[in-house]
């Protein structure tokens, strides 16, 4: 139980510097992500602002989402949620602290990326390029095109190589001006997270300290309490399969006695010794028996008590053990019917 | 020695699914890689151009999704669950259910990427698609014939041809179809994002005493079947130990009837003597080995387990073809 107490020690003091490393990560996958992704303006009229606020905001959905799905608490908080009450209350404050900590964590990776996007410049170039003032930047009395002529005109703006409305407006001064705005969006972007997330930080032990230390603390409970669990449920298993595999075993070499009770043993501490090991498997032929049963007739998931080892049944015979030739072991007391 | 058991079947137990995860993750950034590394080249000719291209799309993610099945442990233990007679176990099939169900969503991790990474590139869209489009949409393609157009069309994806460098309405055509493949892949990541985190978020509002009872059985099948192979490993290391010294035992008394040898005096040397197994010169060791290349002995250690081990007084041993080692069960005798 100590090295278990060392286990979860080491996950409780790590789970949220786990989660802290996740969140990380994610954030400079996002980075990567988006220099990675070649941004390909389509300079038609109505397709540049849904292109353009597409990969603006489409991305970081994706992201905060992520953040949730690769959180594992996150079915820890709908197992709490939707369970029955039961015996145990249910606490709210405790379900909302989970829950405020996870989005927060998923938050950032969207925010970084609508900072990456908008200090780069080429999706608001992208969206709002039809918007550009004509009247102001460039020269609006242009006699021969219409509104529609123009706007196609302005939405050929992020693609250089294609742009041909230099009377109209010069690219570098429209791209320029453009580029001014979503940068300076960027910035103010960055600094309202960080105002917002300072805020967070130092005003919240000003109100309802004690409560949430309190939500706090349950929230890691009920997880070392879901860990603890599954990692007993797991010894379990294991302690059940060993007891059933030497269950088969056992059983199998009581079939074997019975069978062939016509060679008279000599018992000798050695031989018991070695028979013990060998599971009393000693030849090719009982060995092919005993891998073909495990696979035809695998043991039914009950365990038997101590004092009764019976065979499987397919030596054939049904003829009753002499006596209980295998020493006594120590057996697990688990009792359960699948 | 439990001891040290218990403890590599602890470890076993808490890694396989984070060796599963691992493996899982392996793949997508193998199929990332992949797609970086291969060399994509459109045809650039009327029919061949959408079999190209989707092509390139679809069959990457089967190969990947077998591969994803093949390196899973898992499918091989849920198989022979699957196909094992019932003998006296009750089969679950929401235990098998579950294990299905875990393997294939592993499994389509690495295609899923290899899908959307193409998609967000585009390069496969534009080659299958770009001889589908409308040619009126796009400015330059007014006094073509229709064959001219199609093939005009279909060499867009070509960047490099000599026609194409300056057009720009291929440039237009290519970009058209970029923007519509990065949409379309967006939009996938989007609702395949959405359908985990709502089955996620919801998984345990349905069913969720049931679902801890198909995982806990088939964490215990898998348990189950690495503690059988191990036993059975120990079982044949011993099984293997008895055959040998057997071997040695019936070496040294045939050297023994040949020989002659004096009966040795002195019980000093004895603890020596038994670790040369009576084979102490040349000429015998090559008997021994010689015997045991053209003659092995029997997979029959059941007299072995028998005898004292420190006994003079030995009776002959039994060859594999005496009457006495005949059991009931059926024996291979082609050892």
């Amino acid at each position: 139980m100590d090295k278990f107490r060392m286990i979860f020690q080491f996950f409780q003091s790590n789970q949220e510097s786990f989660m802290n490393g996740i969140c990380g990560i994610m954030a400079l996958a996002s980075t990567q992500m988006y220099s990675a992704f070649d941004f390909n303006c389509p300079c038609l009229p109505h397709y540049n602002m849904a292109y353009g606020l597409g990969i603006l905001l489409v991305p970081p959905f994706i992201l905060f989402l992520l953040g949730f799905v690769l959180n594992n608490n996150i079915s820890m908080l709908a197992e709490e949620w939707r369970r029955p009450q039961g015996q145990r209350g249910k606490d709210p404050a405790v379900l909302r602290y989970m829950f405020c900590s996870m989005a927060q964590r998923a938050m950032i990776a969207p925010a970084v990326w609508v900072s990456v996007t908008l200090l780069d410049g080429k999706c608001i170039t992208c969206a709002f390029c039809t918007s550009v003032p004509v009247e102001t930047l460039g020269n609006a009395s242009h006699p021969l095109l219409s509104q529609g002529e123009i706007q196609r005109v302005l939405a050929q703006i992020p693609c250089k190589e294609i742009y041909h409305g230099q009377e109209l407006i010069a690219n570098e001064v429209a791209v320029r001006y453009l580029r001014c705005i979503s940068q300076a969006l960027g910035w103010c972007f960055v600094l309202l997270m960080t105002t917002l997330a300072f805020l967070v930080r130092s005003l919240r032990p000003c109100f309802s300290q004690a409560a949430f230390l309190k939500s706090r603390y349950w929230s890691h409970y009920i997880d070392i309490e879901r860990k603890l669990f599954d990692e007993t449920c797991a010894e379990h298993a294991r302690s059940f399969a060993k007891v059933c595999i030497q269950q088969f075993f056992e059983g199998m070499s009581t079939d074997l006695v019975a069978a062939r009770c016509h060679l008279p043993r000599k018992t000798s501490e050695d031989a018991g010794e070695a028979s013990k090991k060998l599971l009393g498997i000693t030849d090719r032929g009982t060995m092919n028996m005993a891998l073909k049963s495990w696979h035809r007739c695998k043991p039914p998931l009950h365990l038997l008590p101590p004092a009764l080892p019976s065979g499987n049944g397919w030596a054939g015979e049904g003829q009753p053990p002499v006596h209980p030739s295998t020493p006594r072991r120590e057996t697990a007391a688990y009792y359960s019917l699948v | 020695m439990m001891d040290r058991f218990r403890m590599i079947f602890q470890y076993f137990q808490s890694n396989s699914e984070s060796v599963m995860n691992g493996i899982c993750g392996l793949l997508a950034l193998a199929s990332v890689k992949m797609y970086t590394c291969f060399d994509f080249s459109c045809p650039c000719l009327p029919r061949y151009n959408m079999a190209y291209g989707l092509g390139i799309m679809f069959i990457p993610p089967i190969i990947l999704f077998l591969c994803g099945l093949i390196l899973n442990r898992q499918s091989l233990v849920m198989l022979d669950e699957w196909r094992r007679p019932q003998g006296h176990r009750k089969k679950d099939l929401a235990v098998i259910r579950y294990m299905c169900s875990s393997i294939v969503q592993r499994a389509m991790v690495a295609p899923v990427v290899w899908i959307i990474v193409t998609l967000l590139d585009g390069k496969c869209l534009i080659c299958a698609f770009s001889g589908s489009m409308d040619p009126e949409k796009f400015v330059g393609f007014a006094n073509v014939t229709p064959v001219q157009v199609e093939q005009l069309l279909a060499k867009v994806p070509c960047k490099d041809d000599e026609l194409m460098r300056n057009n720009t309405s291929h440039k237009a055509v290519s970009r058209y179809l970029r923007c519509w493949s990065q949409a379309l892949g967006w939009s996938i990541l989007l609702i395949l994002i959405i359908a985990a985190f709502l089955a996620r978020w919801l998984r345990p509002c349905f069913n969720q005493a049931s679902l801890l009872q198909a995982r806990h059985w088939s964490n215990y099948i898998d348990i189950e079947q690495k503690i059988f192979e191990e036993t059975c490993c120990e079982h044949s290391r011993l099984f293997a130990h008895k055959c040998i010294l057997h071997f040695f035992e019936s070496m040294r008394q045939e050297i023994k009837l040949h020989n002659f040898n004096l009966p040795r005096e002195g019980e000093g040397d004895e603890g020596e003597e038994d670790l040369l197994q009576g084979i102490t010169d040349q000429d015998q060791v090559n008997k021994l080995l010689e015997t045991w290349y053209y003659d092995k002995p029997p997979l029959d250690v059941s007299q072995a387990t028998q005898r004292h081990p420190l006994g003079r007084e030995r009776s002959p041993l039994p060859r594999a073809d005496s009457p006495r080692t005949h059991s009931k069960f059926p024996q291979h005798t082609n050892v």
